[in-house]
């Protein structure tokens, strides 16, 4: 099967990671062409109440600019979006994201189950999830709901990953269509955008 | 898919069941939840289903239509009620500095309305801060919420000890006068507060989403409530926010709200962007 047929279906891209995957986002940010169209949407696990640095610290390498949302704001092509500290942050149907401070989920407040789960009913066969290293099983049953619902799952290759914990346990719940070294999940992301561009050249923002 | 274990996950809820639900606790008991957030609303029915283990909507549709004793529980377990005291230590800090010495130029007293005030950390935070500040008693506070049991908690003052100490880190970085200790005393893993912060409180039972304005203030806060809101009903509200605050009154939301969106926006200009405040300058 050539992973990338029918790319010009997929409408946003969710990626969870925690211990281990700061290095493997800041490559993938920085391998990004600055006209990239898909939204990427992430949730990543970080300190509870430091609000301020972390966009900043991904800011460093990204070729977009990682943005942290607002409630309600919507989710635009173009844009990269993290989700803040000591909130969960869901995807709203009519495309927009909708904050919540519900209980933590595995422990995490951003929570990547939540994220992925949200993401997942709202743009079913049309989201691509990728979940990165991380030492416990938030994801797990993200991935497994993205799975569920026609979605792409991809997962970081265990053996690469600073902790597998994360893509091991969704390896075990669902379906996973790749299980990918860093540079690989980079190439098929420009993959999906070079056939975006062939698909629709005049599309714009 | 055998080869995966059987992973119980609660099937997904449909919109039309969820409407279903919505119709009847808006008909049976005037709780109107049509413009929640849906992605947050679903997922607090969820839990609701889990919780008293019901299999299917249906089945709580019932136990809702058949048990007018269940809505105050029901009500009580779907809001979100997640707080801290001094929560944003340097939003505080804008208020204690910026807000009130604001107001103080022009009044000699603050009228404050706490909206979605949860277990009342919030309004602790507030009584300590003016009473560091001298103030406390020329201040008039209303401290709402929809839910009645929360409301109660918030009233006796008694807050679980285990969170008492991200509440002092917050009160350290918010840079107190005295330490936080000083407003409590511990008793059975439980930390009471003192009570005289709060006698000039008044506790109501309030929905946001009835739009029923009752007074004026100089200060509304409603922080991490509208995010359970869709658009409509953000819009609604801070219409009716608008009405219920003075001229150049302020009106704060929480850290990772916005009213840029919303269409009263015009109104109000920015006084710190980051602590979301801002302030009222047409009427
Ligand atoms: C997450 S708490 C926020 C507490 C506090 N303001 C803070 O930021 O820490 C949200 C509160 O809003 C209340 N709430 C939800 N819907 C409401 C409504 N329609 N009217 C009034 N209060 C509501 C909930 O009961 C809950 O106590």
């Amino acid at each position: 099967m050539n992973p990338v047929q029918n790319t010009n279906q997929y409408k946003a891209i969710v990626i969870g990671g925690s211990a281990g995957s700061f290095q493997v986002i800041n490559k993938i940010l920085n391998g990004l062409p600055t006209d990239f169209e898909l939204p990427i949407i992430m949730c990543l696990h970080r300190l509870k109440h430091v609000r301020q640095g972390f966009v900043e610290a991904l800011n460093l390498k990204s070729s977009i600019t990682v943005e942290e949302p607002d409630d309600k704001e919507p989710i635009r092509k173009g844009k990269i979006y993290l989700a803040p500290a000591n909130y969960h942050m869901l995807v709203e149907l009519g495309n927009s994201f909708a904050l919540s401070t519900d209980e933590m989920v595995n422990h995490s407040r951003p929570s990547i189950d939540l994220t992925l789960e949200s993401a997942a009913y709202v743009y079913k066969n049309k989201l691509i999830g990728i979940l990165l290293s991380g030492a416990n099983k938030d994801g797990a049953l993200g991935m497994k709901k993205i799975k569920d619902w026609g979605g792409l799952t991809i997962v970081q290759d265990p053996a690469e990953c600073m902790i597998d914990t994360m893509p091991t346990s969704a390896m075990k719940v669902t379906q996973i269509d790749h299980v990918w070294p860093v540079q690989k999940i980079l190439q098929f992301l420009l993959e999906v955008h070079k056939q975006n561009k062939k698909i629709s050249p005049l599309m714009s923002k | 898919m055998l080869q995966y274990p059987n992973i119980i996950t609660t099937p997904d809820i449909e919109i039309t069941e969820l409407r279903r639900l919505t119709e009847l606790l808006r008909q049976k008991y005037n709780y109107d939840f049509s413009n929640y957030a849906m992605s947050s609303f679903k997922r607090r029915i969820q839990r609701v289903l889990e919780l008293y283990r019901i299999p299917t909507i249906d089945g709580l549709i019932r136990r809702v239509n058949d048990e007018p004793g269940f809505i105050k529980e029901f009500i009580s377990e779907i809001t979100v009620n997640v707080t801290e005291m001094f929560r944003d230590p340097s939003f505080w800090r804008e208020v204690r500095d910026k807000v009130i010495p604001n107001i103080l130029l022009n009044n000699n007293h603050v009228s404050i309305w706490h909206a979605g005030c949860s277990s009342g950390e919030e309004v602790f935070s507030m009584t300590i801060m003016l009473r560091e500040m001298g103030i406390l008693d020329r201040c008039k506070i209303v401290a709402t919420d929809i839910d009645a049991d929360i409301l109660a908690k918030a009233k006796a003052g008694v807050i679980p000890i285990k969170n008492m100490e991200l509440n002092q880190k917050n009160y350290i970085r918010f840079q107190g006068a005295h330490s936080l200790e000083k407003y409590y005393k511990e008793e059975g893993g439980k930390a009471i507060m003192d009570k005289t912060l709060v006698e000039n409180v008044s506790w109501r039972e309030h929905n946001l989403v009835d739009c029923t304005p009752f007074s004026k203030f100089d200060i509304i806060l409603c922080r991490n409530v509208m995010i359970y809101f869709n658009q409509q009903l953000q819009n609604q509200v801070l219409k009716m926010f608008h009405e219920s605050l003075f001229k150049y009154g302020y009106l704060i939301i929480g850290s990772k709200e916005s009213l840029i969106w919303c269409e009263v926006a015009n109104r109000f200009i920015v006084v710190n962007n980051e602590e979301k405040v801002y302030k009222k300058v047409k009427d």
